[in-house]
């Protein structure tokens, strides 16, 4: 429609106008980015875990006097723990998914390598796959008779006494696709140091305790080690998780009162407190967008005015001259739509180089294509509500305004 | 004629009351996120200890095994228990700790208190002078202590109060692990931000609640918390004095600037002498840094807050472009005005300063509008759950930085908007009046 003689009106503005379009720009630069940071975080928290989680339970203790047979204490408390009605498994662990505090080992596919291939987390402990529910894809789990006290695995590294020293390990699919892409990861050794482990099983997913960096977030490692280090998880039925710790805990406490509590969580529970800083960062970021596109808002609606009360006369002449409310009502309509969308595509050019400047700085990942037009489409949408209120001013002001003297 | 111009200031904001408030909003928004991330940026890259920081230095060394070496690598960040033993025993600093950091079971003697466990570190006689720790009762252990292994502690003063409420408690005892100690020393109020002499415990962890030698906390078995790095076979750590692990913190104190070189060069020797002596392979690798310096190389500050920050203050720049675009709207609409002020004989200079003046009162009701915002903002950072939230707190030079910031701000918004009105000539706004 009447687009060259909104542009004409426009040149006359140059500065205003200009603003207008330098607010929307910038506004519409740092919410796509902002946009962005929001998905990759809400992607992080959603972070498969590769285990059961809906039936979960850890407990973790710590021993307050001198302890004098650490193995025979968790033999006794796990047969406790299984005694309980509703508990289908058991296993005493030394770590736990999303639990933050970690083992970890740097992994070579061949014992000759000067530099390890990849950093992998070490978990350990009898029953660990069956209790965390992971997925098996290919080969099998540990069985119990190959398990072996980490005690005795110490003390034979110290004297470099092979025999004893476990010679298998269940690893992730991630981690396996990582050391030998394409091929069968099953039989293939891995060393840790000079000790040689041979893959017998892989497992779907298992996420690590800590991440420090998400594109290695999936490679874990079972390893057959026996550890008693006061850590449980328990699995059972989602209903019965609440009763099934109460009573974990009395049993638990009264068998050995000589301890406290660290840890007694119900999944969930593990989960948030693994990513209360990316929720904390993500609820900020809304905010910031939603204070960006309110502050734009209240510019257009403020220039509007200005320009609104500047053109009383011009919009009485043109409404004399036949204009329909509607035509006027139109004219600003489209004037916003024109500035919104010159201050669009500049934005979309420093939204790019907001992208590379964070690229440089923090590690993130290019700015896909398809938020450009989250962008667009939430300026152009603000900048039509904003300017409907002066729109529908200059749309009552009456024709008889064009006869009256200036 | 600043009062003239203030009251003329006055007046027009009061006329139009929405567009004033609209601009006002704008800036306050604007300065109250850019002063909230800027205070948390500002707490958290802080000197932990003003004064003594330039003098405190972290010494490394590399007793790794040629497995991995890369030229150009820093050396880890924490020693070996014989190296951390050697360079402490060889005392070449005017002071020096050596430590780690550790958990300690307490069975507390009232029996209302459960038993629990806290935080501790195991260190050093020197620990407490090095590193300017305050005491509200008794003193640290010396020497002799950490030789004797001595069954001592030194405790924080909130420990005191949990289980002394707060009373002189030096000589009673402190049950541990089913062994007795005795209290030597009270500390009184003692934060260190960041916890640099061990960032593994968290970067802005709070000090630790029990201090006792480290040669009784090896002697007693009793657990450790950090980080341990090993090579080669690694280690049980159970007998972590003779695995090729490292996990103890090193740190020295040198008054002397012009002893630094020397000491690095110690370093070097060092290195050099367990090369020859067959305990390292690696050529001698060193650094000595000190405490804001080590600060830099971690990059303590969350990488969160750098990033809010610049979100900020973009956001700042928006409200800044908006504030400038309704200034223009509304220094214009009032051209007749300024019209007739110009044709009554005021210079341009004399109208520039007029609005100017305007900017300011809007710029210092915005930065009013903007303290109120970040403190706003700064108690809901407190609520947050990450290490450092409690630590979020306005400092006077942060509140009157917001000030200087909001009327800067605003006084450069508005130089564009008063120099567009200064353009006006005023006979072409008398004539259409």
């Amino acid at each position: 429609m009447e687009i060259l003689p909104i542009l004409s009106t426009l040149r006359r503005h140059k500065i205003t106008a200009a603003l207008l379009i330098l607010e929307i720009a910038l506004t519409c630069a740092i919410v796509c980015n902002a946009v962005f940071l929001i998905t990759q975080r809400i992607d992080r928290m959603n972070m498969t875990s590769g285990i059961a989680e809906k039936e979960l339970i850890r407990i973790r203790f710590a021993s307050i006097g001198a302890n004098d047979n650490k193995y025979a204490r968790d033999q006794e408390d796990i047969e406790l723990l299984r005694q309980i009605p509703g508990v289908t498994q058991v296993a005493s662990v030394n770590q736990v998914p999303f639990g933050n505090s970690s083992n970890n080992s740097g992994i070579k596919i061949d014992p000759d390598q000067k530099k390890s291939t990849i950093n992998a987390t070490n978990y350990y402990g009898v029953n660990l796959a069956e209790t965390l529910g992971t997925q098996l894809v290919a080969g099998r789990n540990l069985r119990p008779d190959e398990y072996i006290d980490m005690k005795t695995i110490m003390s034979a590294l110290q004297a470099k006494d092979d025999k004893v020293i476990p010679k298998t390990v269940v690893i992730t699919q991630a981690m396996a696709n990582r050391l030998w892409p394409g091929q069968n990861p099953l039989g293939k050794p891995i060393y840790l140091d000079q000790t040689a482990l041979y893959v017998v099983g892989v497992v779907k997913d298992l996420v690590r305790p800590s991440i420090w960096d998400d594109s290695m977030a999936k490679y874990s490692m079972i390893l057959p080690a026996r550890v008693a280090e006061g850590q449980y998880l328990i699995r059972t039925s989602p209903g019965d998780r609440e009763r099934v710790l109460k009573t974990a805990l009395e049993k638990l406490k009264a068998a050995d009162p000589h301890r406290v509590v660290l840890n007694k969580q119900v999944w969930e529970d593990v989960r948030t407190r693994f990513f209360e800083d990316d929720r904390a960062m993500t609820g900020l970021l809304v905010g910031v967008c939603v204070a960006l596109l309110v502050v734009t808002a209240l510019g257009i609606v403020g220039l509007g005015s200005f320009w609104v009360a500047q053109r009383r006369r011009q919009i009485g002449v043109r409404r004399a001259l036949g204009a329909t409310r509607g035509n006027i009502l139109r004219y600003f309509q489209t004037e916003n739509f024109l500035l919104a969308t010159i201050g669009i595509v500049i934005g979309m050019v420093l939204a790019y180089g907001i992208n590379l400047f964070l690229m440089v700085h923090y590690e993130l990942p290019r700015l896909p294509g398809s938020y450009f037009p989250i962008g667009a489409f939430s300026l152009w949408v603000v900048g039509q509500i904003a300017v409907l209120g002066p729109a529908m001013r200059a749309a009552a002001v009456p024709p008889v305004v064009a006869t009256r003297a200036a | 004629m600043f009062g003239y111009y203030l009251d003329l200031a006055l007046r027009s904001l009061k006329r139009n009351r929405v567009l004033t408030a609209l601009m006002v909003v704008a800036i306050a928004l604007g300065i109250g996120a850019s002063m909230t991330t800027l205070t948390v940026l500002h707490v958290l890259s802080g000197d932990p200890l003003p004064g003594s920081s330039t003098t405190l230095f972290n010494p490394r060394i590399d007793p790794f095994s040629m497995d991995g070496y890369e030229p150009d690598k820093p050396p880890p960040e924490q020693v070996t228990w014989t190296d951390g033993m050697n360079l402490l025993h060889a005392a070449r600093a005017d002071r020096q700790a050596l430590m780690t950091g550790g958990a300690v079971p307490i069975q507390p003697t009232l029996s209302s208190l459960d038993p629990f466990y806290t935080d501790a570190r195991y260190t050093t006689a020197d620990f407490f002078s090095m590193f300017s720790v305050p005491f509200l009762y008794g003193r640290g252990w010396n020497a002799s202590d950490d030789d004797g292994k001595a069954r001592v502690v030194v405790i924080s003063k909130l420990l005191n109060e949990k289980l002394f409420e707060g009373k002189d408690s030096t000589g009673q005892t402190l049950r541990m692990k089913d062994t007795s100690f005795q209290i030597v020393g009270v500390l009184g109020d003692w934060h260190v931000n960041p916890h640099f002499y061990d960032l593994n415990i968290g970067d802005y962890a709070e000090a630790e609640d029990v201090f006792m030698p480290l040669t009784t906390s090896r002697d007693m078995k009793l657990p450790l918390n950090g980080s341990t790095d090993c090579w080669g076979t690694g280690g049980d750590p159970e007998h972590a004095e003779n695995t090729p692990c490292v996990w103890l913190q090193f740190w020295v104190q040198i008054t002397d600037p012009a002893k630094v070189e020397a000491y690095k060069t110690y370093l070097t020797h060092y290195s050099q002498e367990q090369k020859t002596l067959g305990r390292f392979e690696r050529p001698p690798n060193v650094a000595l840094l000190n405490v804001m310096q080590w600060l830099d190389f971690k990059k303590v500050v969350p990488s969160d807050v750098r990033l809010q920050t610049w979100l900020a203050l973009g956001f700042l720049l928006v409200c800044l472009v908006n504030t400038v675009g309704l200034m223009l709207a509304k220094f214009l609409r009032r051209s007749a005005e300024l019209g007739v002020r110009r044709a009554l004989g005021a210079s341009r200079r004399d109208v520039f300063m007029q609005l100017l003046i305007e900017a300011g009162v809007i710029g210092l009701a915005g930065g009013v509008g903007g303290l109120l915002l970040a403190y706003t903002g700064l108690w809901l950072v407190r609520r947050q759950p990450s290490s450092y939230a409690s630590l979020a707190h306005l400092d006077v030079t942060m509140l009157l930085f917001t000030f200087v910031l909001a009327l800067i701000s605003t006084i450069c918004a508005g130089l564009l908007p008063a120099w567009r009105a200064c353009q006006i000539t005023p006979a072409l706004q008398l004539k259409s009046q």
